[in-house]
């Protein structure tokens, strides 16, 4: 389910690199708390983005979700399909849905992120308090 | 007391049901030095007769009957005993906000026609459930202009609504916003060189108004072709919407602010009004207040909901759109049926009658030596005039023949003393014109 | 209770509030418009016509607004009347919405408020022939400073979001004449969400602070939070949970100590009227909601009247004008007052709005503490009739509103928006399912006193019986409501693609009528 190359946040982003691009996206746990996205506001090309920051938000009819940047760069894409199609992000949250791409300042940065295994067992932990 | 459901002994039921062995019992969080130990003073208790003499001795202190040459941004139009019958039905009079949307169906279907009409009405593409009145429209128009540009400097017209100006100042003083006042030419319009000097390219927006507050209509498509080629948006405000049956719309505005007292609200000394507020499409999710947008349920039968919630106060909290909650449906309703009644053909001939009493008017005055007409542009049914002496004087004179005169400039125009807007509407008689002609003929004969 | 019903059968369950009955259908005014046709008429027009566009110039001309209705009167009048039958209101039976005070809105006050010489009113006409109006305005202020045990009052605030804008313009103007404004607002977590949304137009930064285990201001580490800063620190009281702060005289002590004020929202003002006085407890400045406490009609979502109500302090800032009364008992409105924080809006007020509570107050008189006393009574009645079957998630004693929890519901998959939908098929409104943010799977129920024992021991029962349902039945819960005109509605699709206007006919028909 979680791909073993990218990088997860505890905020439930994930980042693919590729060289020196980073490619931005939610998780499907992220999604799936969410509900139905209806929108998605993302940051204008050229926008300088620092790890930790807020890049936008993901909202759905009753809630409103911040996301933030899991890595520092430069915004070179965002993603054309999520405004005349936001439930891609419910539909394919770890492919076709994603948000942004990056110019990375620093691809050691994503040192500091969960594997796909290690983010397993946070939202495993995160579904045992809910249901507590 | 008559509000108030309860025997004595059901009462006594409830508590033992309870528990308790009183009422006050059920205070006891309530610090004991905080409870107050003996009844509030107050006037009262009185019978619903007494409750409706205590009103009417108050009707009998104000201008009942009186005839007027007063708009000023709230205008006597006519209004319809059906629209009021109907407003008064207690499922829309005591519902509450439709929230719960299957058992809210009439007020949603009754705010998306209103929705519709604003925007046939202006030439734009959304607009809301209503906000308090024009001014704040008109301030929330500002802010949404400054969320937009992401600039913090308003060039507003100093023909803009006065109070609506002070209102703005309010709510600007504190969110960084710089407004800087145009002033007018001699037709009354906004000056445009004035706009050319103030830097555009700073700008969030032009505000104008049109009518503006001396009866104006102010060229719109170049103020939009001055702002837009600099990044800035036009905001419009409309205190008098009855112009819109025969004035273009302001489709160059980018967000047009509206008082919508004029379509069946009683004057009703200051309020409740409703507030219009509409723009285009690609910005509606920067648009205050609430909406009501069309879907379906299941079984795909038509219904409406209130959509895009996520502007809002009670999700977004501190960073909504703005912190309006309650707004003013049942006026919007009120709105939308007198509409209704009157339709396309009664809005027109309406506003076609505003334009020709308010120029007999204008005519007959004229011929009042000493008395002539300032600022040249075009009006529709309030313009000004210069008088040889204080406004104020004749008017006292006016009010003594029961007759409320035009509304002295001076009070807010320090350059504009002995001038007076005056506003005729269809409710204004030919007798009515004539005679306040004739007193004000009479007044301006007399010596000093 | 039986549960043999499937999900497209009428519920099983004994409904005694409320029977279905054939109601009209009706589509949108537009759709019944056809040239020609008009439901008003103007008298003749007395004066010579005139050209418009030789009157404006051309390129201000209109030819007439595309799309208008053109309906007859009697079209309009059954078009709203059937729009009307499809809403739920207070005539028809409670609202137990917590926090909204849905209480009945007498019928001499929509009287009143339509006489000539009070309807009729221009808010800019001289103020000698306004004097009826203008000692209206002041005797509610009276009224108001009474209740409320504050100083002075404005009466111009909109609404309650309103109120609290201009409480906190206040409250800067006074900082800042002391020196400083400070650049922060405590809010508690439990706030309704007009608090921090009025607090950023009013050019401060929101500050959070953490309700404690019951719910409350953690005014033990209150001192903490205060720091040079802070401007003030806006509450609830009753809090959102309709719960008193029995400690809102130490937190009072400890804003004060540090120079700062206390706002307080007045949303729950019905479990306090003729009790208590928050101008004896602390509060330095506080909105009314006038649409909730004092009657005015709810109207499907306004007007309303939110004023603000402060202790002397703060009196020269009030927004102009000031209604005032002269030393000749002349009542006049005050415009020179070189420190109020400036208007909030055009004119006085809503002016009708604040007639209607005048009315009300005049109908009560001292004896409104009756009324308080029996909304605290029902909502205690209710507590105590449902607290066996709903969770209880904070237990210190209600005042005029009860907060429970779906919780135990929850784990049969039953969650508090279900059971409010289904609440609709008993023929009550729901309850406040989303508020306050501190309980999940709020439920929060407020009665007011214009419920009768009976109306309160259906809703008991219809309650109960939901609890029932989620127990053994919870799929009917779940799918509710049954039996309305419309079922649950795609809010997803709503937001996904907005379609906020009717358009004309070339536009695709989405769907059939209900």
């Amino acid at each position: 389910m979680y791909p073993n190359d990218y990088r997860y946040t505890k905020d439930h982003e994930w980042v693919k690199v590729d060289g020196s691009t980073g490619t931005i996206g939610i998780t499907d746990y992220a999604q799936h708390e969410l509900g139905d996205v209806v929108f998605v506001e993302l940051p204008k090309v050229g926008a300088q983005l620092k790890a930790g920051g807020s890049l936008g938000t993901v909202e759905s009819v009753k809630a409103v979700s911040e996301i933030f940047c899991p890595v520092s760069g430069d915004v070179t894409e965002i993603n054309p399909a999520l405004a005349n199609a936001p439930e891609k992000i419910n539909q394919d949250p770890h492919n076709s849905a994603w948000l942004i791409k990056l110019r990375l300042s620093d691809a050691k940065e994503t040192a500091g992120l969960m594997d796909a295994s290690a983010y397993e067992a946070y939202i495993a932990e995160k579904s045992k308090e809910h249901s507590a | 007391m008559r509000y108030l459901p309860k025997s004595p002994s059901e009462r006594h039921e409830m508590l033992k049901a309870i528990g308790v062995g009183s009422v006050e019992e059920l205070f006891q969080s309530v610090p004991e030095k905080f409870r107050l130990r003996a009844p509030l003073d107050l006037p009262g208790p009185l019978s619903e007769m007494e409750i409706i003499q205590y009103f009417q001795n108050r009707a009998a202190e104000n201008a009942r009957g009186f005839g007027s040459f007063l708009g000023a941004g709230v205008y006597r139009h006519v209004r319809s005993v059906t629209a009021d019958a109907l407003v008064q039905r207690g499922e829309f009079l005591t519902s509450y906000t439709p929230y719960q949307a299957e058992i809210s169906q009439g007020t949603l279907t009754a705010i998306f026609e209103f929705q519709t009409l604003m925007c046939q009405l202006t030439g734009q593409d959304v607009a809301n459930a209503s906000m308090y009145d024009g001014s704040t429209a008109l301030t929330e128009a500002v802010l949404m202009a400054q969320r937009l540009t992401g600039r913090s400097r308003v060039l507003v017209a100093r023909s803009v609504h006065p109070e609506y100006r002070q209102v703005l100042a309010t709510y600007a003083r504190n969110l960084g916003i710089e407004i800087v006042d145009i002033g007018y030419t001699q037709s009354g319009q906004l000056d445009r060189a004035a706009i050319e000097k103030a830097k555009l390219g700073d700008a969030a927006a032009i505000v104008a108004q049109s009518p503006n507050f001396f009866g104006v209509l102010e060229e719109l498509p170049a103020l939009a072709e001055a702002a837009h080629p600099a990044g800035a948006l036009l905001v419009t405000c409309i205190t008098e919407p009855v112009s819109l049956g025969v004035v273009r719309p302001p489709t160059e505005a980018d967000i047009v602010a509206m008082e919508g007292q004029a379509f069946g609200v009683s004057p009703s000394y200051g309020g409740p009004y409703v507030g219009v507020l509409a723009t285009r499409e690609k910005f509606v999710r920067q648009m205050p207040g609430r909406l009501a947008g069309q879907t379906t349920d299941a079984a795909g039968r038509r219904g409406f909901v209130l959509t895009l919630a996520t502007r809002e106060q009670h999700i977004r909290r501190e960073k909504a759109t703005s912190n309006i909650c309650t707004n003013e449906a049942l006026y919007a309703l009120a709105a939308t049926i007198h509409l209704c009644l009157l339709g396309k053909e009664g809005l027109r001939e309406q506003a076609l009658h505003n334009l020709a009493k308010a120029r007999f008017a204008l005519a007959e005055l004229e011929k009042i030596p000493g008395v002539r007409r300032v600022f040249s542009g075009p009006f529709f049914n309030e313009f000004t005039l210069e008088f040889p002496r204080s406004v104020k004087m004749i008017n006292d004179d006016l009010l003594r023949e029961k007759i409320i005169g035009p509304y002295p400039l001076g009070t807010h125009y320090p350059e504009l003393t002995k001038r007076a807007v005056v506003c005729v509407t269809e409710t204004t008689s030919r007798a009515e014109i004539e005679h306040m002609c004739a007193a004000v003929r009479r007044i301006l004969e007399r010596p000093v | 209770m039986s549960s043999k019903s499937t999900l497209n059968e009428a519920p099983a369950a004994v409904i005694r509030k409320a029977a279905q009955h054939v109601v009209q259908n009706e589509g949108l005014i537009f759709e019944k418009s056809a040239p020609g046709k008009r439901g008003m008429e103007i008298p003749p027009l007395d004066v010579p016509a005139v050209n418009p566009a030789v009157a404006l110039g051309r390129e201000f001309a209109r030819e007439d607004v595309e799309g208008f209705p053109e309906v007859s009167e009697i079209e309009v009048v059954r078009h709203f009347t059937r729009l009307s039958t499809w809403n739920y209101a207070i005539d028809l039976g409670m609202y137990p919405l917590g926090s909204c005070t849905m209480k009945y809105n007498p019928r001499v006050n929509e009287f009143v408020a339509r006489l000539e010489g009070l309807a009729s009113e221009h808010p800019e006409q001289p103020g000698e022939v306004s004097q009826g109006c203008l000692r209206i305005l002041y005797d509610l202020q009276k009224c108001l400073i009474s209740i409320t045990g504050m100083d002075a009052a404005t009466l111009q605030p909109a609404a309650g979001a309103q109120g609290e804008l201009t409480g906190l313009l206040m409250i800067r103007a006074y900082l800042e004449s002391q020196g400083n404004p400070r650049k922060k607002v405590l809010i508690p977590d439990s706030a309704h969400g007009t608090n921090p949304a009025s607090v950023v137009i009013a050019g401060y930064e929101v500050q959070n602070i953490k309700s404690n285990a019951q719910g409350q201001i953690d005014t033990d580490h209150l001192r903490e939070f205060v720091k040079e800063d802070v401007a003030a620190l806006m509450l609830t009281n009753p809090n959102t949970l309709g719960v008193f702060e029995e400690r809102i005289a130490e937190i009072a002590a400890v804003l004060h100590d540090r120079g700062a004020l206390l706002y307080m929202d007045g949303a729950n003002m019905n479990a306090l009227a003729g009790i208590a006085r928050p101008g004896d407890f602390g509060v330095d400045v506080m909105h009314l909601n006038l649409h909730k406490t004092f009657s005015t009609p709810h109207g499907g979502g306004g007007p309303g009247a939110g004023p603000v109500m402060v202790r002397k302090i703060l009196e020269p800032f009030l927004p102009i004008p000031v209604v005032v009364q002269r030393e000749n008992g002349q009542y006049a409105l005050e415009h020179n007052r070189p420190q109020s924080v400036g208007r909030v809006r055009a004119y006085c007020g809503n002016f009708g709005v604040l007639l209607r509570a005048l009315a009300y107050t005049l109908a009560y008189g001292p004896g409104i503490r009756q009324a308080t006393e029996d909304a605290v009574l029902n909502a205690n009645y209710i507590r105590k009739n449902l607290e066996d079957l709903f969770d209880l998630p904070y237990s210190l004693p209600s005042m005029h509103e009860v907060v429970f929890s779906d919780a135990r519901q929850k784990a049969r998959g039953v969650n508090t928006m279900d059971m409010a939908k289904r609440l609709l098929d008993y023929g009550f409104h729901a309850y406040t399912t989303a508020f306050p943010l501190i309980v999940p799977g709020a439920m929060m129920i407020e009665p007011t006193e214009s419920e009768s024992k009976e109306e309160c021991d259906l809703f008991i029962d219809a309650m109960r019986s939901i609890a029932a349902e989620a127990e053994m039945n919870p799929d009917l819960v779940k799918s509710a409501p049954h039996s309305t005109r419309v079922g649950r509605l795609d809010e997803v699709a709503a937001a996904r693609k907005p379609i906020l206007r009717w358009r004309p006919a070339d536009e695709k028909e989405l769907a059939h009528d209900a």
